[in-house]
């Protein structure tokens, strides 16, 4: 018991495997490509909500950090508790790794459904680690090996289930060539709010299991690299909430909503020592009118959400155009619409944040491109609309923002520049000719009062009004007056514009296709880049960050020399290609599309898109082989 | 809410007169609540610059542009929720919310639940004439059975909600009822509702000349009876304070209903608070120390 084995392929005694029969199978010869620039190593960890997949993929990821190695974490999971399927995969590699890749090099089936799901995606030389004692493998692809642990012997018959999770995990961390000690020291630190006895508890099991593994199964052929220089790990949503705390939010406001309630946990814990204000509110609606009042009355506020609760907050979007209240809000997106799907990724919103609001009113839409940059676009953000004294949009999705990410820790740099534009806190005395909240200038940015400040008494309205904030809209109309304040707001669209820099070309100018998207799918698409460039086929990539102000001419400048252009997105309907052709009249050769929930993996771009260059189709609709 | 001592010249009520003359109809009751609110402040003589008025959307919403104070007109329904977030983002502001019966218990309920219940300091006053004005004249949460009106010819048949014993029962720690029509009365509730540290509720029937022919001027002024006038009413009984809150047909109590001062207001029972001033004049930015414990909590 508890030998390891190395399948031949075919069916293992012991299971009838015909469950695998229902399960789309990965198509073998695309988890076997992986970039050559990439050395990476992916460890997956299934089990059913509530059976603890989350500690070991702490656990792992600490280890892998503090050894200075890179990771990106995806967690396939469902709207449940306790139940369903969780199938958590941690790529780690020497160099920046920005999303799951294409290969599974280990497995850790916590359960039967993990091992009749994902055993059949294996390729050669990778390896499965599961509890021996009542697991069965079932049907095992050629070149996989089987690394049964006998949980009841090493557990000594512990009836603590999660027990088998830190046996896993030690199982791995030896075959991965790590030593005992760090993943010791994680132990200790995971486990210490527990007490002593469960930290020694874990520690004497991993210890069995170390040795167990060391004796009967083999280590990986290439171990995991090691660097001096430990990582910071952290998810897109604390990403954000930590942005926020940079560029000095002191209001942070939110109803609890999957995906973004990552940033409202993180503001609450850190509240106290960061002095932001973090209230939960009745709904989305009290969100951005709380929101907006505070920034009204001087902070910077922020809220996050997702599509539905940015839906009750757009009405509250407008007013802060039009009192000329700066706020903002992050839009979060999942698998819409309505309630979709809580738990899965997508890119669905687009239209909702461009459209957000009734009426005409400038606003800032921009979207980051990974968990990094959800930490720099905030601060970036909130000097923009801080300027301009609108609202702000940052549009982000469950894959940045549950997504777990190892970052260099100078890239979390909290002393940014704070720029409030024209703000003003205190005045000794009147203004000469009166205070106009709305002044009519050159650029359509007014000095902005906040209340409590001698000499600039005013009331703003969400009524249209004139400079000195007397509504236009009741006891008497002026189309003069209404067309000219019109005029005043709309004129900050040239000064955001100024203040944003353009997109540009990432990679050889001389492409064979060049491949387009927006947000999170950067990471994705550029490891694509690399794998066509090895496959010979020269490849670009044109990221956009800022959907408003867009850059349109200059995307056109770019875009009109491409031989072939495709763009890449997580929805259906492609929403950023409608948008780029409404601002630019620019229609690509081809789309890659998709709207399963799950994000793409790079070989379903390099797919893609040499079918497109084949010519057999402009629109590729990749399938997602692991089924979570 | 407590009064700010200012050191400056007396205010005055002409100072308070806003850039533009009231737009409500001839003999609206909104005229008397303007009237009370700006009395009120200058007999607590608190400075206009200090205070914020802030309103959601209907006739009494105009109301912010009619005295000069700082001002927020806002959305229908929302602006208890963002005079919150003003409070909290200075809590040294003195909040004055004022509205409709339709914007605070038909549109902004939810909002009016809830700051009661956080015991928000401002002082929130419903002009409540039982109809919807700005849209000329339908039923509202506040409408009898039976009101005939645009939106119900033949006579609603949805009971009203009651303002004293909702506010009452969503904890909120100072409730009292007014009338437009007894100026000296309600002048006398907004100061001690003022004064109040935590939520203050006065649900003002201010009535409607247009379009409410139910509940007009002689209906209210033949049946207000002030509870003051009753040496043995206690405002500090919440149960009596229910009990009176029902009385409702040919005798209407005024007056204040209840009133309890031994809870923290928000911004006093959050720590964040406590010391460093209004958050709004904070300076920005985490000092180094506190970023690097942020970072290693990662590593």
């Amino acid at each position: 018991m508890g030998m390891e084995i190395q399948s031949k392929g075919g069916l293992l005694p012991g299971h009838s495997g015909d469950i695998l029969g229902v399960i789309p199978r990965f198509v073998r010869g695309s988890m076997r490509r992986e970039s050559g620039m990439k050395h990476t190593f992916a460890v997956s960890i299934g089990g059913a909500a509530g059976q603890g997949v989350a500690t070991p993929g702490n656990i792992f990821a600490r280890i892998f950090a503090r050894r200075g190695l890179y990771l990106n974490a995806y967690n396939a999971y469902q709207s449940i508790i306790r139940g369903g399927h969780t199938f958590l995969t941690i790529r780690i590699g020497p160099e920046p790794v920005t999303n799951m890749g294409d290969k599974i090099d280990l497995l850790i089936a916590l359960n039967q459904d993990t091992m009749d799901r994902h055993l059949g995606l294996l390729v050669p030389g990778a390896a499965v680690i599961y509890n021996g004692d009542n697991i069965k493998p079932g049907t095992v692809p050629e070149g996989v090996r089987l690394c049964p642990l006998p949980v009841s012997e090493l557990s000594r018959n512990s009836r603590n289930k999660v027990e088998q999770n830190t046996l896993a995990v030690a199982a791995a961390i030896n075959m991965t060539g790590i030593g005992f000690q760090p993943l010791e020291e994680v132990l200790t630190q995971q486990f210490k709010k527990k007490g002593d006895a469960v930290v020694s508890e874990n520690v004497e099991v991993a210890r069995a299991a170390y040795q167990h593994a060391t004796k009967h199964f083999h280590p990986f052929e290439r171990p995991v690299p090691i660097t001096d220089h430990p990582k910071a790990v952290l998810t897109g949503n604390m990403a954000l909430a930590m942005g926020g705390a940079a560029a000095g939010v002191r209001f942070y406001c939110a109803y609890p909503m999957s995906p973004s309630t990552g940033v409202l946990h993180w503001m609450a814990a850190h509240a106290r020592k960061a002095e932001i204000m973090v209230r939960q509110v009745e709904d989305e609606i009290g969100v951005i009118n709380m929101a907006i009042g505070a920034a009204h009355a001087g902070c910077r506020a922020m809220c996050a959400t997702s599509g539905g609760g940015f839906a009750l907050m757009t009405e509250g979007l407008g007013m802060s155009a039009m009192i000329e209240t700066p706020v903002v809000v992050i839009d979060v997106q999942r698998a819409g619409p309505s309630t979709g799907v809580p738990t899965k990724t997508e890119q669905g919103d687009l239209w909702q944040m461009l459209g957000a609001g009734h009426g005409d009113y400038p606003r800032v839409i921009a979207t980051p491109v990974d968990v990094g940059d959800c930490f720099k676009l905030i601060p970036e953000m909130f000097n923009l609309v801080d300027k301009f004294q609108c609202p702000g949009i940052v549009l982000t999705d469950l894959l940045l923002s549950e997504g777990t990410t190892a970052l260099d820790p100078e890239e979390l740099n909290f002393h940014v520049e704070i720029d409030r534009g024209e703000l003003i806190t205190s005045a000794d005395q009147n203004v000469a000719n009166g205070y106009k909240r709305y002044l009519f200038t050159e650029s359509g940015i007014s000095p902005r009062a906040i209340p409590g400040v001698p000499g600039h008494m005013h009331t703003v309205a969400t009524d249209e009004h004139q400079e000195d904030g007397v509504l236009i809209s009741d006891e008497f109309t002026n189309p003069v007056k209404r067309r000219e304040m019109m005029e005043k707001r709309q004129r900050k669209i040239a000064g955001i514009e100024a203040a944003v820099w353009p997109p540009a070309l990432i990679g050889s100018p001389d492409a064979d296709v060049t491949l387009i998207g927006w947000g999170s799918t950067k990471g994705v698409i550029e490891e694509a880049v690399e794998m066509l460039n090895e496959e010979g086929i020269i490849a670009n990539q044109l990221q956009i960050r800022w959907i408003v102000p867009l850059h349109g001419e200059r995307i056109v400048e770019i875009l009109k020399n491409a031989k072939h252009t495709i763009i890449v997105e997580n929805n259906y309907s492609g929403q950023f290609a409608r948008y780029l052709r409404s601002e630019t009249s620019f229609v690509p050769n081809g789309h890659i599309r998709k709207y399963d929930g799950e994000p793409f993996m790079p070989h379903h771009i390099v797919e893609a898109v040499k079918e497109q260059l084949a010519g057999q189709t402009n629109l590729s609709v990749p399938m997602h082989e692991i089924m979570v | 809410m407590a009064t700010t001592t200012h050191g400056l010249k007396q205010i005055t009520l002409p100072e308070l007169k806003g850039k533009v003359d009231p737009d409500w109809c001839p003999g609206c009751g909104d005229f008397g609540v303007l009237a009370a609110l700006q009395k009120a402040v200058v007999e607590l003589q608190i400075h206009p610059r200090d205070i914020v008025t802030i309103s959601g959307i209907g006739c009494s919403s105009n109301l912010p542009g009619y005295i000069n104070t700082y001002g927020m007109h806002t959305l229908h329904g929302r602006a208890l929720a963002v005079a919150t977030g003003v409070k909290l983002a200075n809590h040294a502001l003195t909040v004055f919310v004022t509205g409709g019966d339709g914007d605070g218990f038909g549109i902004g309920g939810n909002h009016f639940l809830h700051t009661m219940r956080r015991n928000v300091d401002l002082v929130y006053l419903a002009m409540d004439n039982q109809i919807y004005g700005l849209t000329t004249g339908q039923v509202s949460p506040t409408s009898r059975i039976g009101m005939k009106t645009k939106s119900t010819p033949f006579g609603s048949v949805e009971g009203p909600i009651n303002p004293i014993s909702l506010a009452l029962a969503a904890g909120a720690t100072f409730v009292a009822r007014g009338f437009s029509g007894e100026q000296k009365h309600l002048t006398e509730l907004i100061k001690q509702a003022i004064q109040h540290k935590g939520f203050a509720f006065i649900d003002v029937f201010s009535p409607c000349v247009t379009y409410n022919h139910d509940n007009t001027y002689p209906w209210f002024k033949q049946r207000v009876k002030k509870l003051e006038d009753d040496p043995s009413y206690s405002p500090s009984n919440w149960i009596e304070a229910m009990e009176k809150s029902q009385f409702w047909g040919e005798e209407i109590p005024i007056g204040k209903f209840f009133q309890r001062t031994d809870l923290p207001s928000l911004h006093e029972a959050e720590p964040i608070l406590a010391e460093g001033g209004p958050l709004a004049h904070r300076r920005l930015g985490i000092p180094p120390v506190v970023a690097t414990e942020f970072i290693e909590e990662l590593m």
